[in-house]
């Protein structure tokens, strides 16, 4: 029994080339594989994931991570069941990414049930931080409020006074139109009409006569994904760019404009919380997740990155996984890494980071494939999320 | 001057014509399954994914050898419909003694299966490809603003209907595929190669969809699910229409864009079911659809 403990213990050994894991940790990366969001989360935030792992240099530093993947396929029973089956049985510690704001809410509850950690990147909805906010969860990368402000307020601020909404039809996009019209009719501007469109549509053509005759100085298009590229391809050939009215793209991944190409993008107005030519970190990152996945990172597979980086550090600092000690210790932690630069997480579970409002590039000003933005603005982190305490989160005091 | 459930008509011209439109996709896309069910008796679940390689091809083509939007216009269905070809023959034509059941089986497994090979290696948000400079802009009708590419889809659209039926209806060969279909053993034996031409046929009807394809590159997304979205509307169509109906599938195809077109002005949150409330309806009452003969 001893030698057989003892050959088991040299065989682990040299498996793990000698060094000794004061902590094990196994995280979790949940989202579409295959869907509709697979572009902008997928294998690449398990890349991102991975990444982070060994930039954080966790090996060296005592902490032995194992990563596993699943799809939930944008359904949140069966988010909810893999959620269980990771928790219960496979001993997996963090869910990371799980884009979706249905599946990410249910998630959300099971990790606040099961006392275990949860570091949102994928999903928009903002009540993550809001009334169902947990002691449990990270609210990375962005949500509906910033996106809503960033590029809304923009909007009314360059003239754009009146808008007619296109809003796809379920959870994620009323949040969205609702968020961005209390910006508008905050900043002095009115909201003329709203049309709520099936989900997913392909032709989008009548529903932009009407916001044209709408006459209203800018078309907001509270979709995502694929509404969002049938939307703004089927806007250009119509022309109602050209006759004067604005479109504003309130959740608009670097993913689309490259499927929609400059031609048809340029113009187009949109926040962001990361782009890969932001800075000489973005881009040295960027280029090595290019080499793995053939394209640039979206923003939720940088978030990704992020969010491991931050979990791993308060692991170190604390010497444990105890998740109301790391969770203590990354809200007391200020965040810093590559992609994000300086931020924090506050009581609500939000991170905050400077987010961007870019404008796509014409196809002359743009220098390669991916070269797609230019950066009109920077939002400081303290002004880019909603203020603590207006989110209804019962964490906050 | 006078408005009709408050929707002045301006706006309703324009919302017909664009229903129109869309309904030149559904009727190029029911006549393909419709020509192959007729045929082949195989409900063909594969014509979304050969729509969406239509597409694909077409960007490839562009992407990689240059050829420009009207050369794919031609290209495109021939390569997509020489595929159809070999999946007719390497496996479809296997299933003609079977039930119904099988052929949906199969095809309904090679869409996902095409579907997930362009997603691979694609992705799922899609490529870019552009208007031709030929049709791009548009023209003011007063009522509306048409892009030129919208009525060059309504064209190409009807000339491919119609010619369509012509061949099938009115010429020799459209005969003998009619015939092939009431009794193939007698056609055989008057020395036709009639899998020869259920061979074609499906390579045509696959073809069709392509050609769909092609035509919806420039203004939908071409990404790996274009066809999934779109190819229940257009089963929908079809039963509709009448199952093996020719002349019915494009009607009704037609028709249906109209309606929905509509759908989306009065009721817009209704447009993606009204279709299959139509087709509930038609069901009930006659079973065999619209244009369709009961057995």
């Amino acid at each position: 029994m001893k030698t057989k403990g003892i050959v088991l213990a040299a065989l682990a050994g040299l498996l793990m080339s000698g060094t000794a894991y004061a902590t094990d940790v196994k995280i979790g990366v949940m989202n579409d594989r295959s869907g509709l969001y697979s572009d902008i989360t997928g294998e690449g935030s398990v890349v991102a994931a991975r990444m982070a792992v060994e930039d954080f240099g966790a090996a060296e530093k005592g902490i032995n991570v194992e990563i596993v993947s699943a799809d939930h396929q944008n359904k949140p029973d069966v988010g909810s069941n893999i959620a269980r089956q990771w928790y219960d049985e496979e001993g997996v510690d963090v869910i990371a990414d799980v884009p979706t704001s249905s599946v990410a809410l249910a998630i959300n509850d099971i990790t606040r049930e099961k006392n275990k950690i949860h570091l949102n990147s994928g999903a928009a909805t903002s009540a993550l931080t809001g009334e169902s906010c947990s002691p449990n969860t990270v609210h990375f990368t962005y949500d509906t409020w910033q996106l809503a402000h960033g590029t809304g307020r923009a909007m009314v601020e360059a003239g754009g006074k009146t808008w007619f909404f296109l809003t796809a039809d379920y959870a994620f996009g009323h949040q969205l139109e609702a968020d961005t019209s209390a910006v508008v009719k905050e900043a002095g501007g009115e909201v003329l009409g709203v049309v709520r469109t099936p989900f997913p549509g392909t032709d989008f053509s009548s529903f932009l006569l009407q916001a044209q005759a709408s006459g209203a100085d800018v078309i907001g298009l509270a979709n995502a994904g694929g509404d969002t590229i049938n939307s703004i391809k089927q806007a250009a050939e119509f022309g109602i760019t050209q006759a004067g009215q604005s479109i504003a793209g309130l959740l608009v991944f670097t993913n689309d404009v490259h499927a929609l190409g400059l031609e048809v993008a340029q113009g187009l107005v949109l926040t962001s919380s990361f782009y890969w030519d932001l800075n000489e970190g973005t881009r040295e990152w960027s280029a090595r997740f290019e080499e793995q996945m053939g394209k640039k990172p979206s923003m939720v597979q940088a978030g990704v990155y992020g969010a491991v980086i931050h979990y791993l550090k308060a692991v170190e600092a604390v010497g444990d996984k105890d998740p109301e000690k790391v969770m203590a210790k990354m809200k007391e932690m200020p965040t810093d890494d590559v992609l994000f630069g300086k931020g924090k997480v506050r009581a609500d579970g939000r991170k905050i980071h400077d987010s961007y409002l870019f404008r796509v590039k014409t196809p002359d000003q743009s220098e390669g494939e991916w070269d797609l933005y230019e950066t009109v603005a920077t939002i400081p982190a303290e002004q880019g999320f909603r203020p603590l305490g207006e989110g209804g989160c019962p964490l906050v005091e | 001057m006078f408005e009709l459930l408050g929707i002045p008509p301006q706006a309703l011209f324009g919302q017909l014509l664009l229903g129109l439109i869309n309904g030149s996709f559904y009727a190029i896309l029911s006549l393909g399954l419709a020509i192959i069910f007729g045929l082949l008796n195989i409900i063909n679940f594969t014509h979304g994914a050969q729509y969406m390689m239509g597409a694909f091809v077409a960007w490839m083509l562009l992407n990689y050898l240059g050829v420009p939007y009207w050369g794919a216009l031609l290209i495109a269905p021939v390569v997509v419909g020489a595929t159809g070809i070999v999946l007719e023959r390497l496996l479809i034509s296997r299933l003609y003694h079977l039930d119904h059941l099988y052929g949906l089986l199969l095809t309904f497994g090679l869409a996902l299966v095409i579907t997930g090979l362009f997603r691979n290696y694609y992705g799922i948000s899609g490529l870019p490809y552009g208007i031709p400079a030929q049709l791009s802009g548009g023209q003011n009708l007063g009522f509306m603003f048409l892009p030129n590419y919208r009525g060059w889809v309504v064209i190409a659209s009807l000339v491919v209907c119609i010619s369509t039926w012509f061949i099938i209806e009115k010429t020799k060969l459209g005969a003998y595929l009619r015939a092939a279909t009431e009794n193939p053993t007698m056609v055989g034996a008057f020395g036709i190669n009639v899998p020869r031409l259920i061979t074609l046929t499906y390579g045509f009807g696959v073809g069709l969809a392509a050609f769909a394809g092609v035509l919806a590159a420039p203004i939908y997304s071409v990404n790996p699910n274009m066809g999934a979205d779109l190819i229940i509307v257009v089963f929908a169509v079809v039963v509709i229409g009448g199952m093996g109906s020719i002349l019915g599938s494009i009607v009704t195809g037609f028709g249906l864009g109209l309606i929905e077109g509509l759908t989306r002005v009065f009721y817009p949150e209704g447009s993606a079911v009204v279709i299959f409330v139509i087709m509930a309806i038609v069901l009930l009452v006659k079973p065999a659809g619209l244009f369709g003969r009961t057995a």
